[in-house]
């Protein structure tokens, strides 16, 4: 098989851009965490089909190749190399048959994403190759990868490499210690006492250790509920509702200590109440923090989410153009 | 001597004992060999062993017990 792993890395998956439709089912969309730095991998190994990628978490596989391919290393800093060489990220490198690729300790961000002309070949579940980690389902056999797994590759069409191997530096992601998410306030926004809000946005929180793909914990403070009686069906926790629907990226606060941000393999709703939601343009710089990292919520308007959410376009349509690709 | 530093692998919460209300894996000033078992990172709702990697002397732990660490981050010294 074309790719045999070794090492398997601490949580490496497979993942694609993920299942849509499914959420009223409580199917998330899974997929990459850091969508962009999945597409460009894609890209520079020449995939344009949304074939899957490898997602690589803190600490990278040992691979090696048994057959001829294209791959690329992007989103966290995690340094890579071939046959023990250092090779450069957010490039395209033709690997041979019996070349080992492996990764040096992560320096920056907590995902790397690692590209193979032709795609990882798993199954499609429910309309994606994507790892539903929480449930076990989809991407190589619904889990993390382990030593002596072995993978297939699809076939790549022979013209749609990229024209131009590696991406401008100036259009490469940087993964500061300390991040910025913004954030749209609501959508039970109104339960928290004022003040604890406005205290919400100027508190460091720190990133706990079980941050994982389903939701990032927070610690550094609390969240004060406004009393009231609760409804028939809401459990008594200040922070509890009947039942509401948790958008990607919201957070909830169960006891009014450490709030927990929702991502891509989110809990699709429950019955405590979101008192912000991390924008869509975010969701990706959210995956990239690591536990014990310092975060800082950060509040905007949906006008300015929404020209975050086209800028994050631009920014992919630029990489594509600098590849040459249109 | 040699010296080897244990590095953590990725980041989490270092633990020295299993639990805790247990002893601690190894003491200080313990030998050792390659798969010992000298402590824990706990990361990702998962508890992951970390391993002494070679044999020898364990001469000094350079992370407490239940601090954080980062990815590369120098755990403990042995020669």
């Amino acid at each position: 098989m074309p790719l045999e792993i070794r090492r398997p890395g601490l949580m490496t998956t497979v993942q694609d851009a993920g299942r849509s439709g499914g959420y009223h089912l409580g199917m998330p969309p899974s997929g990459a965490m850091d969508l962009f730095s999945y597409e460009v991998a894609n890209l520079l190994v020449g995939n344009t089909d949304g074939q899957a990628a490898l997602e690589c978490t803190y600490l990278g596989p040992e691979i090696e190749f048994t057959e001829p391919v294209r791959i690329a290393v992007t989103g966290a800093d995690l340094p890579a190399r071939v046959n023990g060489t250092e090779i450069e990220s957010w490039t395209a490198h033709d690997v041979a048959a019996g070349d080992v690729l492996s990764f040096d300790f992560l320096r920056s961000g907590a995902r790397a994403y690692l590209g193979i002309s032709g795609g990882i070949d798993v199954p499609s579940v429910f309309g994606s190759r994507s790892t539903y980690t929480l449930v076990g389902a989809g991407g190589f056999e619904g889990r993390a990868l382990r030593a002596g797994d072995e993978l297939k590759v699809g076939v790549t069409g022979p013209d749609r490499r990229a024209a131009a191997r590696s991406v401008p530096a100036a259009l490469r992601t940087t993964h500061p210690a300390q991040v910025e998410l913004r954030v749209v306030v609501g959508l039970a926004s109104y339960r928290v006492v004022p003040a604890s809000l406005a205290a919400f946005f100027s508190t460091d929180w720190r990133v706990t250790s079980d941050a994982n793909r389903v939701g990032y914990r927070y610690r550094g403070g609390g969240i004060d509920f406004v009393a009231r009686t609760p409804p028939a069906g809401a459990g008594s926790d200040p922070a509890n509702v009947v039942d509401i629907g948790y958008p990607v990226g919201s957070i909830q606060v169960p006891g009014g200590s450490e709030p927990i941000a929702l991502l891509r393999d989110a809990v699709t709703g429950g019955g405590y109440a979101t008192i912000a939601t991390i924008i869509s343009a975010d969701i990706a710089r959210a995956g990239q923090s690591r536990s014990n990292d310092v975060t800082r919520f950060v509040e905007v308007s949906l006008d300015e989410a929404l020209t975050a959410r086209r800028e994050a376009a631009d920014r992919l349509n630029r990489v594509r153009s600098a590849l040459g690709f249109d | 001597m040699t010296e080897h530093i244990v590095h953590a692998p990725f980041p989490g919460t270092f633990y020295r004992r299993p639990d805790p209300d247990s002893d601690v894996f190894v003491t200080e000033s313990q030998h050792v060999e390659a798969g010992t078992v000298i402590g824990l990172i706990e990361v990702m709702k998962m508890f992951q062993e970390i391993t002494a990697e070679q044999p020898g002397t364990l001469v000094q732990f350079l992370v407490e017990n239940d601090a954080p660490v980062d990815a590369g981050q120098p755990i403990a010294r042995l020669t």
